[in-house]
């Protein structure tokens, strides 16, 4: 004899995604948890830039030419881009897998297993595929409840299973995975190739001016300079030779991650299965290769109705208490028209937003649903939807 | 026996899950996205061995073209890079525009051939295109549905 009060409550996917990564801007940004190394790479191409603009290109632009400012400015355009998108995309993060999927795969593990004697422990859980003549091992993740596709693994920092995982960089603020690589390997390029524009023009600029103004004037009427220098200096043995090596890694079509551990070193005639044994075209393949999208849809809703029973004055019809916590619905589609009922969640680019409400797959409905009840104004249907 | 749905509707309605299969990923080419032709034992009292493979096999070349690497994916590469990445913010990608294809072609097929049979595909990429999730529904209605879906959760050597 009571009616029930909604409320309805409309989050986001990413609010409910398992791993430790934080997302800003309702869901289109995905970080790691600790962001302090990111910022000060900011701050440091910032700051140096904004020094080189107030110092030198004065300067440069009346004495040499003023395509160096305009240049310098091109590429710093070009630097924070690729930055931004490398620290703020989806890596290739694996969604984790549901419990109708990790019990399936129990149970495989269970048959191709056996019977393990007691006082045994069992094998370990790995999977072998041949991958062009070579046997590669799936390794099975506890955490994630998934046997990891060839080359992924498990980023203790954020949590998650990265696919294509080539490290976790503490200056971009996040892994390095299969869809951010290559706007990685760009920015060291391009941060490679700012910083030995800069440092150049520092040089260029510091012996025209003392050929005026003598050495030590020039650095006193630009402060700013020597700064930039001692900067660069050291950015530049850090910066260059990191480019130096994914340049290496990705002429061989290899992660740093298989170069630590060593996964193709040669060792017992293993060689690396994806290289396409040609520089051109393993360059092609990881700098040129296909755009995937994100497996994670983070700006998907969730819509919680959560029920609250609410007593009324005057006895109505007899029905019975509809459950006061959120119930799952049955496993069928949602009473959506038979376009949105499909599993199609457009998968979401970088800033734009695709918020579907996709088909509730969820685990078997543990009991009915309670009826509405005939005159009741209120609704009192308890619908959790939960899109996965 | 197997129970007949003859729409999406029907099946919502009338319908409870049973279980669910789940198709794994073919590894043998690489990393490209390539799912097992391997025709489970769960299904095969619900649908013929032929038009199942040919699914498999239809997103099969879905996921190939979408992972081409060619003329088109090095123009789309080199125009992003040459515009720092800015135009995928108005354009949208190879793969995302035949990932529309395949959701319609999985919707298509639904509505056609597995909900009749009391099966629904779920589409990979939401569940991170590792596998292809179908699940087999049973009649709400029979009785005698109880008892044949705990047997079809046995296990089937892979």
């Amino acid at each position: 004899m009571s009616a029930v009060k909604v409320s309805k409550k409309v989050l986001r996917k990413w609010e409910k995604l398992p791993g430790k990564n934080t997302f800003c801007c309702d869901g289109r940004v995905m970080m790691a948890r600790q962001k302090g190394v990111f910022y000060l790479t900011l701050f440091l191409i910032v700051g140096t830039c904004a020094l080189f603009f107030a110092f030198e290109c004065p300067y440069l632009a009346v004495h040499l030419s003023p395509a160096i400012p305009v240049f310098a400015i091109v590429l710093f355009f070009f630097v924070m881009a690729t930055l931004l998108r490398t620290s703020f995309s989806d890596p290739g993060v694996l969604p984790r897998a549901l419990p109708d999927e990790a019990t399936f795969i129990e149970m495989e593990i269970e048959a191709a297993n056996g019977n393990v004697p007691a006082g045994q422990r069992p094998p370990p859980r790995i999977r072998n595929v041949q991958i062009n003549n070579q046997i590669v091992k799936l390794k099975y993740c506890y955490t994630c409840k998934i046997f990891r596709p060839p080359r992924a693994s498990h980023c203790g920092i954020c949590d998650n299973c990265v696919e294509r995982f080539d490290h976790h960089c503490p200056w971009v603020g996040n892994c390095v995975g299969k869809r951010n690589y290559r706007y990685f390997y760009l920015f060291t390029l391009s941060l490679s190739l700012l910083t030995i524009y800069i440092f150049t023009f520092d040089i260029v600029h510091v012996v025209l001016r003392s050929v005026d103004s003598g050495f030590v004037n020039t650095l006193k009427d630009t402060p700013g300079t020597v700064l930039e220098v001692v900067v660069c200096f050291f950015t530049l043995w850090s910066v260059v030779g990191l480019t130096g090596f994914h340049t290496y890694l990705v002429s061989l079509n290899q992660t740093t991650n298989e170069d630590i551990k060593g996964s193709w070193s040669g060792k017992n005639r293993v060689q690396n299965p994806y290289s396409h044994r040609n520089i051109m075209k393993n360059c092609c393949e990881v700098l040129c290769g296909p755009m995937h999208p994100s497996a994670l849809d983070r700006r998907g809703e969730l819509i919680e109705l959560a029920l609250a029973p609410v007593p009324i004055p005057a006895s109505k019809n007899n029905k019975e208490n509809p459950q006061t916590t959120k119930t799952t619905a049955p496993l069928i589609p949602s009473e959506h028209t038979p376009d949105d009922v499909k599993s199609s969640i457009a998968p979401e680019t970088e800033g734009d937003v695709k918020e579907k409400l996709s088909p509730l797959e969820n685990k078997p409905p543990p009991s009915e649903l309670p009826t509405p009840p005939p005159a009741d104004p209120a609704e009192t249907t308890a619908v959790l939807e939960e899109a996965f | 026996m197997a129970t007949e749905f003859h729409n999406l509707q029907e099946l919502r309605r009338s319908a409870s899950l049973a279980t669910k299969v789940f198709i794994q990923r073919d590894y043998t080419e690489g990393t490209t996205c390539q799912f097992q032709t391997k025709f489970p034992a769960e299904l095969d009292s619900r649908i013929e061995r032929q038009l199942f493979e040919d699914t498999v096999k239809t997103l099969n070349n879905y996921y190939a073209e979408a992972e081409k690497i060619g003329g088109q994916s090095y123009l789309e590469g080199c125009l992003a890079c040459v515009t720092a990445y800015i135009i995928f913010m108005c354009m949208e990608t190879r793969y995302e525009k035949v990932l529309k294809k395949i959701s319609r072609y999985i919707q298509e097929q639904n509505e056609k051939m597995y909900a009749p049979r009391g099966l629904l595909i779920t589409d990979p990429i939401e569940r991170g295109m590792r596998v292809i999730e179908i699940s087999i529904f049973e009649d709400r209605g029979s009785s005698g549905s109880s008892s044949s879906s705990s047997s079809t959760s046995s296990s089937s050597g892979r």
